[in-house]
């Protein structure tokens, strides 16, 4: 595959996962480029969010290798200016944004932490990333309990961009949102992704975000990992697989 | 022509240089315009002085990489020198950002965020004027809300249609009243103990040191035992109403209640604030019982008056009615409490921060409410002559 020769963003080799006595992941091996869309599937206790919260550190894995840009994610103790948390960034499911702050000064958290810009240009940028993510600037001097499910996703993507990262992860971007919001959202990811040059690493169960956004998608069925195209993928043998796209949901979302 | 110069040396840090002409003045930018130099880059740019031609060009065909804040620095850049009346006859960036300028572009016509000042006399006014009005809302709420405890409690005893669940009833009594018993125990020991010791300390300088005995019993009795078993309970069994009432609330379970078509007040609040009425006279005798034991122990040990004895004294310094003015006030506190803990657990919003606000604001209320109704029941007392 051509892939071979692109830059490799984040490198999993051999993880095992186990949860409460229960094997999750068995010998996983995945390779994100940078640049792409990498959509995450699995049926319900797979250990899709798991899986990206052992990447990004959250939770140790039992075995395995993990790399992101070619560094262990673990904190830089001495250079935190060096780690990787400042190149990435992640919207959790519920946005997890920090209740006792505003919208606006959610946003600078990264932005204080990482660089030494002055008050008026972080004022600025926080500006730029609301309106990148389609947030009236209103929503900057808000609570997060004042918002909207779908503007909370907003603002914690506007958080995970505030660093200006290289590469997002996004835990079930969509869920909870109404269909137009959740096309709105796969717009904004795709368009963001495009202008931004991200590479994004997405939990997700919804096939027309899938389809919209996703350049691959890795399945994780039996504890392994399966990765490809949708068309790759819908002529795998695997009955799982063939039920996710082959399903009547499946269908009617791919052949849209 | 004028060359500004910005960190020439290292040549992939983000760079420019302004080209001063007759009618033209050029920005040539390079290198990596990222977040990591848009702090350097920003103070260098605001203080940069395009003097007065009438025209303006950027070139930053000389960028190596770009994200949202160097975009968003250019674009500023652009603007400032529109608003400053010059015409943007060039603005011109490697290919591969244009999505990025004209996302930055499009979307962001807003000014700058204000980030609100907290500390200003005005919002100490603000903060006051809310705390009252907030303040006199809730004694209202409150006060309505005792109203429906009374109609729902009269309803449930004259006109019962099974709204007074007897299960849970019992599961409550057995949570607040016989799981606390340690803890109230202990505590109630201890402060026999303690009075004891220092009423000893006092009352042997004048040899009437039998009188501790006198001063365990009353105190105990009439103030300090009820007192002590209320304002624990408030904090153990009040902030647990709290916040169990308020989880169900953020979880929508109490909404679940109602479209199922159960009285909340019937399933959450009658059993608990009736298990705590029905337990807290109980807890308060043992734990005038335990603190006597204490302060029996306290005087063999440090007065050498021994168990007759104490008892002796005990039996002609207190009456029925020492011992009964002390209980009595136990169901009113329980009352209090248990309301105080129901009520701001439904006032719960629906986030998670909310809960732990609210339970710490209920226990707070709770105890406040407890000394408050104590003092008014000594005046009451001391009216009435007993």
């Amino acid at each position: 595959m051509a892939a071979n020769e692109r830059e490799v963003v984040i490198k999993v080799r051999g993880l095992v996962n186990v949860m409460g006595g229960k094997l999750i992941h068995d010998h996983i091996d995945l390779d994100v480029y940078r640049g792409e869309v990498l959509g995450i599937v699995g049926g319900s206790g797979a250990g899709k969010s798991v899986l990206l919260r052992t990447i990004v550190g959250l939770n140790r894995q039992r075995e395995g290798h993990i790399e992101v840009f070619g560094e262990d994610p673990t904190p830089h103790r001495e250079r935190p200016e060096n780690s990787v948390q400042m190149r990435w960034g992640v919207l959790f499911q519920e946005g997890a944004l920090f209740s006792s702050q505003t919208v606006a000064e959610n946003i600078q958290v990264p932005l204080r932490e990482y660089t030494s810009m002055s008050q008026e240009l972080m004022n600025e940028v926080t500006s730029v990333k609301l309106s990148m993510v389609g947030l009236p600037e209103d929503a900057a001097a808000k609570y997060p309990s004042e918002l909207s499910g779908g503007m909370k996703k907003r603002a914690g993507l506007a958080r995970a961009l505030a660093a200006d990262p290289e590469l997002v992860f996004l835990d079930e971007p969509t869920a909870g949102l109404d269909p137009i919001s959740a096309n709105q959202f796969d717009v904004l990811v795709r368009d963001l992704q495009k202008s931004l040059n991200l590479t994004v690493f997405m939990v997700t169960h919804d096939l027309d975000t899938l389809r919209a956004t996703t350049d691959r998608i890795a399945v994780l069925v039996n504890k392994k990992i399966k990765v490809g195209t949708i068309d790759e993928l819908r002529k795998d043998p695997d009955p799982w697989i063939q039920e996710y796209f082959s399903g009547v949901r499946g269908r009617a979302a791919l052949a849209s | 022509m004028t060359i500004i110069d910005s960190a020439a040396a290292d040549d992939t840090r983000a760079r420019f240089r302004i080209e001063k002409r007759a009618r033209l003045v050029r920005l040539l930018a390079g290198g990596e315009w990222t977040v990591r130099d848009a702090p350097r880059v920003d103070l260098e740019l605001r203080k940069l002085d395009l003097g007065d031609a009438a025209e303006a060009a950027i070139d930053g065909m000389a960028i190596t990489k770009l994200d949202a804040a160097g975009a968003w620095l250019l674009v500023r850049t652009k603007r400032e020198m529109e608003e400053a009346g010059k015409r943007v006859s060039q603005f011109t960036l490697p290919e591969i950002y244009a999505p990025l300028i004209h996302t930055i572009e499009q979307e962001h016509t807003a000014p700058p965020v204000q980030i609100a000042e907290r500390h200003t006399f005005q919002a100490f006014l603000e903060r006051t004027g809310r705390g009252t009005i907030g303040t006199l809302r809730q004694g209202y709420g409150m006060l309505g809300y005792l109203g429906r405890f009374t109609i729902e409690l009269g309803e449930a005893i004259y006109a019962p249609r099974g709204n007074l669940r007897g299960a849970a009833l019992i599961h409550q009594i057995e949570e607040i009243g016989i799981n606390a018993l340690p803890i109230v125990g202990l505590l109630a020991f201890l402060i026999g103990i303690v009075m004891a010791y220092q009423g000893a300390d006092q009352l042997k300088r004048f040899g009437a040191e039998i009188f501790t005995i006198n001063l365990l019993g009353v105190g105990i009795l009439r103030e300090l035992g009820g007192l002590v078993t209320a304002i624990i309970i408030a904090g153990r069994s009040g902030s647990a109403f709290t916040a169990q009432i308020g989880t169900m609330k953020v979880n929508e379970e109490i909404d679940a209640l109602q479209t199922i078509g159960l009285n909340t007040f019937d399933v959450l609040v009658l059993p608990r604030v009736l298990g705590l009425a029905i337990a807290l006279p109980f807890l308060t005798f043992y734990a005038d019982v335990m603190a006597m034991i204490g302060g029996a122990v306290m005087c063999y040990f440090d007065l050498g008056i021994t168990t007759p004895a104490f008892m002796r004294q005990l039996h002609e310094a207190i009456s029925m009615n020492t011992f009964l003015v002390g209980i009595i006030k136990a169901p009113v506190f329980a009352i209090i409490i248990g309301l105080v803990g129901c009520f701001e657990g439904l006032q719960v919003e629906r986030n998670a921060a909310s809960v732990g606000k609210l339970t710490t604001r209920s226990v707070v209320e709770s105890v406040f409410l407890v000394i408050v109704l104590d003092a008014g029941f000594s005046i009451l007392f001391s009216i009435l002559g007993i």
